[in-house]
C-alpha cells in the first residue's frame, strides 16, 4: 500500500472553525470529515479593535488587500502607510475569524486593542478623538445622562465667535434607525473633512455653528444591539405597567395630549406621563433655550425618504408652509441629484400622519423658522435594517439636503 | 495537522468569504428579537369621522377603565375623510395605493418577482354610504427584484360598518410581462422539491441589512406571503411593509407545493407597531404563492428572550 495524500475542502461560513480529518483506508481512498465547531461564542456579537504590526512589504500588501475587501466592512481606524506605523482596524463579529485567518497566514503579528467593543461605544471613541484630531473646529459637550446614564454627547462644529447663530442636526432619536446614527457619524467626519475645501460649508461655519447629537436615544441604541433590533422608544420603565419606554419624539411640548400619540405605555407612541419627561428629550430642550440663537434645526429619522417641516399635530398649516415648502422642494431635488433616490416632502400631518408631541412641532414654535424632519432610505423594503452598501450613499445624498437647508439658513437670517 | 494544511485551510476559509457564498442552509449569527409574548395585540380601530374642517387638535378622551387596561392603544386617525381628488402625494393616496401592491403581490408574488409602490400618480376617494368607501388610483408599481416598473389602474373599497373586513381591490394590472422568471422559479421548485434536506433559516435580512445569497429568494417568498396578512390586515389608518423573516422553515412537498411555516415580523407605519405573524406559504410556479394558517403572535413586553449561543 502506498502513500495516501488527502485533499479536503472544508467551506465553513465564518462563524464557525473548520475542524479537519483524513483517514486512509485500503486502496488509497481517502475519507474526509469537515465538522464545523462553534469557537468564540462572544465573537457573534462583539467587535473588536486590532492593531496590526506589518513587518515588510508583502505583509503591508496583504494588509492591503485585506482593506479592499469591503464585504468585512472593516473600520480603519488608521490606514496601511509603512512599515514603522501600526494599523488600528474595527473588525465586526462577523469578519473577525476571518480576518484573524488572514493575518494568521500570512504571519502578521497584531494585537487586540479594544477586546469588547460595542458599536455605540465606537461612536463615542470616534468623537473623541474626531475633538482630540480637530481641536480648532471640533468640540464636546456632554448636554445631559440617559435614563441609564449614559451621556449624551453633542459635537460643537465652530470656527469662533461667540454665541453664533446655529444649526442643530439629530440622528438615532429611534434606536432601530440604524441608518442615521451611522449618517451623523459620517457627516461630523465629513463636516472636518471638508471645511476649507468646500466654498459653502466653509461660508456657512464662518458665520454659523453646527450641533450635531448623533446618538440622541444612547439607552435605545445599546437595547438594538444586546436584545431588541426592532427597538424605537427610551429605557425608562413606566410605573405600573411591565411595558418600558417612552417614544421621544411624542414628548415634546407641542400639542402634547392630543390625537397622534397613545397613553398607553405599551405603544411604540407612547407620549410618556408629561411633556419632557424623558431626559434625552429635556437634555435638548435645556440646550436649545439656553442657547437662545438656533436657527435651524434638523431631526433625522428612517424610512420612508420624506423630508417634513411643521406641523404634525395639527392641520393648521405653518406660518412659513410656503418659504419652507420650497426649500425643501430644492433640497430634495439637490439630494436626488446624487443617485436618483426619489423623495416626498410636506408638512407633516399631511405625509405621513398626524403626530403630536413631535420635535419639530416644538422647535418651530420656539421660533426656529428652519424646522425639517428627514426619514431617510428606503421605502420599506428592507426598512429599518438597510444594508451597509447603502449606509454611504444615504450619508452623502443626504448630505446635499442638508447642505441646501444649511446654506439657505445663513443667507436668510431672522 | 500539518502547518501546510493548516495553510490550505485558511486560504479556503478567506476565500470562501471572498466568494460570499455560503451553503444555502447556513444558520447565521442570531439576533435576539422581541420574544414570544403573552398579550393580544388589538387591531386599529376604526376612524372617528369629523365633519368639519375644524382645528384637528382634539384631545381623545380615554374614559373607561375597560379602555385603560388594553395593554396597546393604536391613535386614533381623526381627520376629516377627505372625497374627490386626492394629493397623491399625501399619505391617504398612499396608503389606498399600498393596499394594491398588497393585492398584487398576492396574485403575481414568487420567489422572483416582488411588488413595491413606486409612485401615485392619481387618487380619487368617494363615500358609499353603509358599504365603505372607494379609492380610485393610478400607481406605478416595481419589482424589487428586478426593478421593471409598470404602470396600472386600481380600485380599493375599505368596507364601512363594524365588522369591517379586508379591502378589496381590483385592478387593471395583467400580469408580469416579463416571463424569464420562470427558468429560476422552475429552478429553485426543482431543487428544493427532490432536496433531502428541508431548508431553514432565520434573520432574514440580519440586523445588518444582511441575506446570503440562497436565502434571497426565501425572503422574497417570505414577503410575498406576508402581503395575504397585510392586506387583510390593512385599513385607510395603516401602511404595512415585512421589517424581517424571523424563521422559516420548509415542510415536507404536499400536492406539489413547497411549503414553509414563516414566523415574520410586520412595521405598521401608523402606529410604529412590530407586529409578529405565523403563517405557512405554499408555492409552486405553477400555482404562484398561497399563504394559510396566519396567525397573530401576542406581544410581551417584559420577558427576556433565551439567549441563543
Amino acid at each position: 500500500m502506498g502513500v495516501c495524500v488527502c485533499v479536503c475542502v472544508c467551506v465553513c461560513v465564518c462563524v464557525c472553525v473548520c475542524v479537519l480529518m483524513c483517514v486512509c483506508v485500503n486502496g488509497c481512498v481517502c475519507v474526509c470529515v469537515c465538522a464545523c465547531v462553534r469557537a468564540c461564542v462572544r465573537v457573534f456579537t462583539r467587535h473588536q479593535v486590532l492593531r496590526i504590526s506589518a513587518k515588510d512589504e508583502l505583509q503591508l500588501s496583504a494588509l492591503r488587500d485585506l482593506e479592499a475587501l469591503d464585504h468585512l466592512q472593516l473600520d480603519i481606524w488608521i490606514g496601511v502607510r509603512d512599515v514603522s506605523t501600526p494599523v488600528d482596524i474595527r473588525v465586526p463579529a462577523f469578519s473577525l475569524s476571518t480576518v484573524k485567518s488572514h493575518l494568521d497566514y500570512y504571519e502578521i503579528q497584531y494585537s487586540i486593542m479594544i477586546r469588547d467593543l460595542q458599536v455605540h461605544d465606537s461612536i463615542y471613541n470616534f468623537q473623541d478623538m474626531l475633538v482630540s484630531e480637530n481641536p480648532n473646529l471640533v468640540s464636546k459637550i456632554v448636554i445631559g445622562r440617559s435614563y441609564e446614564g449614559r451621556p449624551i454627547n453633542v459635537l460643537k462644529f465652530s470656527t469662533g465667535g461667540t454665541s453664533r447663530p446655529a444649526i442643530w442636526l439629530d440622528t438615532g432619536i429611534h434606536s432601530r434607525e440604524w441608518v442615521t446614527q451611522a449618517s451623523g457619524t459620517w457627516f461630523a467626519k465629513n463636516i472636518v473633512d471638508t471645511y476649507g475645501k468646500d466654498q459653502v460649508l466653509t461660508a456657512i461655519l464662518d458665520k454659523m455653528d453646527i450641533f450635531l447629537e448623533i446618538v440622541t436615544n444612547p439607552d435605545g441604541f445599546a437595547y438594538t444591539h444586546s436584545k431588541n433590533r426592532m427597538w424605537r422608544k427610551t429605557r425608562k420603565p413606566n410605573p405600573g405597567s411591565s411595558c418600558v419606554g417612552v417614544d421621544p419624539n411624542r414628548n415634546w411640548d407641542a400639542g402634547f395630549g392630543g390625537a397622534g400619540a397613545s397613553s398607553s405605555p405599551c405603544s411604540e407612541t407612547y407620549r410618556g406621563p408629561s411633556a419632557n419627561s424623558e431626559s434625552e428629550v429635556k437634555a435638548i430642550v435645556d440646550f436649545v433655550k439656553s442657547h437662545g440663537n438656533m436657527k435651524a434645526f434638523v431631526s433625522i429619522h428612517a424610512y420612508s425618504q420624506m423630508l417634513l417641516f411643521p406641523y404634525g399635530f395639527t392641520k393648521s398649516p405653518a406660518r412659513d408652509h410656503g418659504e419652507l415648502n420650497e426649500l425643501a422642494k430644492k433640497a430634495i431635488t439637490n439630494l436626488a441629484s446624487l443617485y436618483g433616490t426619489r423623495y416626498r416632502y410636506g408638512s407633516i400631518i399631511n405625509t405621513i400622519y398626524q403626530a403630536s408631541g413631535g420635535t419639530i412641532d416644538w422647535t418651530y414654535d420656539q421660533g426656529i423658522k428652519y424646522s425639517y424632519t428627514f426619514e431617510l432610505r428606503d421605502t420599506g423594503r428592507y426598512g429599518f435594517i438597510l444594508p451597509a452598501n447603502q449606509i454611504l450613499p444615504t450619508a452623502k445624498e443626504t448630505w446635499l439636503a442638508l447642505m441646501t437647508i444649511m446654506d439657505h439658513s445663513s443667507r436668510n437670517s431672522y | 495537522m500539518s502547518p501546510a494544511l493548516m495553510r490550505v485551510l485558511r486560504v479556503v476559509v478567506l476565500l470562501s468569504a471572498v466568494r460570499g457564498a455560503p451553503l444555502a442552509t447556513v444558520t447565521l449569527p442570531p439576533v435576539i428579537l422581541e420574544p414570544v409574548p403573552l398579550e393580544p395585540v388589538p387591531v386599529p380601530s376604526e376612524p372617528v369621522r369629523v365633519d368639519s374642517g375644524a382645528d384637528q387638535n382634539i384631545s381623545i378622551p380615554i374614559n373607561t377603565e375597560q379602555q385603560q387596561q388594553q395593554q396597546q392603544q393604536v391613535s386614533l386617525d381623526v381627520d376629516v375623510m377627505l372625497t374627490g381628488e386626492l394629493n397623491p402625494n399625501h399619505y391617504p393616496a398612499r396608503r389606498a395605493a399600498q393596499v394594491v401592491l398588497h393585492h398584487l403581490n398576492t396574485r403575481y408574488g414568487s420567489p422572483y418577482w416582488w411588488g413595491a409602490l413606486r409612485q401615485v400618480h392619481k387618487a380619487t376617494a368617494e363615500a358609499l354610504g353603509d358599504s365603505g368607501r372607494k379609492y380610485s388610483l393610478e400607481v406605478t408599481l416595481q419589482d424589487q427584484i428586478s426593478g421593471t416598473k409598470e404602470t396600472c389602474t386600481a380600485e380599493v373599497v375599505f368596507p364601512g360598518g363594524p365588522a369591517g373586513g379586508p379591502p378589496q381591490v381590483t385592478t387593471s394590472y395583467e400580469g408580469k410581462s416579463e416571463i424569464n422568471t420562470q427558468a429560476q422559479e422552475e429552478a429553485l421548485y426543482n431543487q428544493y422539491n427532490t432536496s433531502q434536506n428541508l431548508l431553514s433559516g432565520h434573520n432574514l435580512p440580519d440586523s445588518y441589512g444582511h441575506v446570503a445569497p440562497g436565502m434571497e429568494p426565501f425572503w422574497h417568498l417570505g414577503g410575498v406571503a406576508s402581503s395575504f396578512v397585510m392586506l387583510k390586515e390593512s385599513s385607510e389608518n395603516t401602511l404595512y411593509n415585512m421589517a424581517q423573516v424571523v424563521s422559516v422553515t420548509q415542510l415536507a412537498t404536499e400536492n406539489n407545493q413547497l411549503r414553509f411555516n414563516y414566523d415574520v415580523l410586520l412595521h405598521e407605519m401608523v402606529s410604529q407597531e412590530i407586529i409578529h405573524w405565523k403563517l405557512l406559504a405554499s408555492w409552486s410556479p405553477q400555482e404562484g404563492v398561497k399563504a394559510s394558517q396566519m396567525e397573530l403572535l401576542p406581544k410581551c413586553h417584559h420577558c427576556e428572550p433565551p439567549q441563543e449561543h
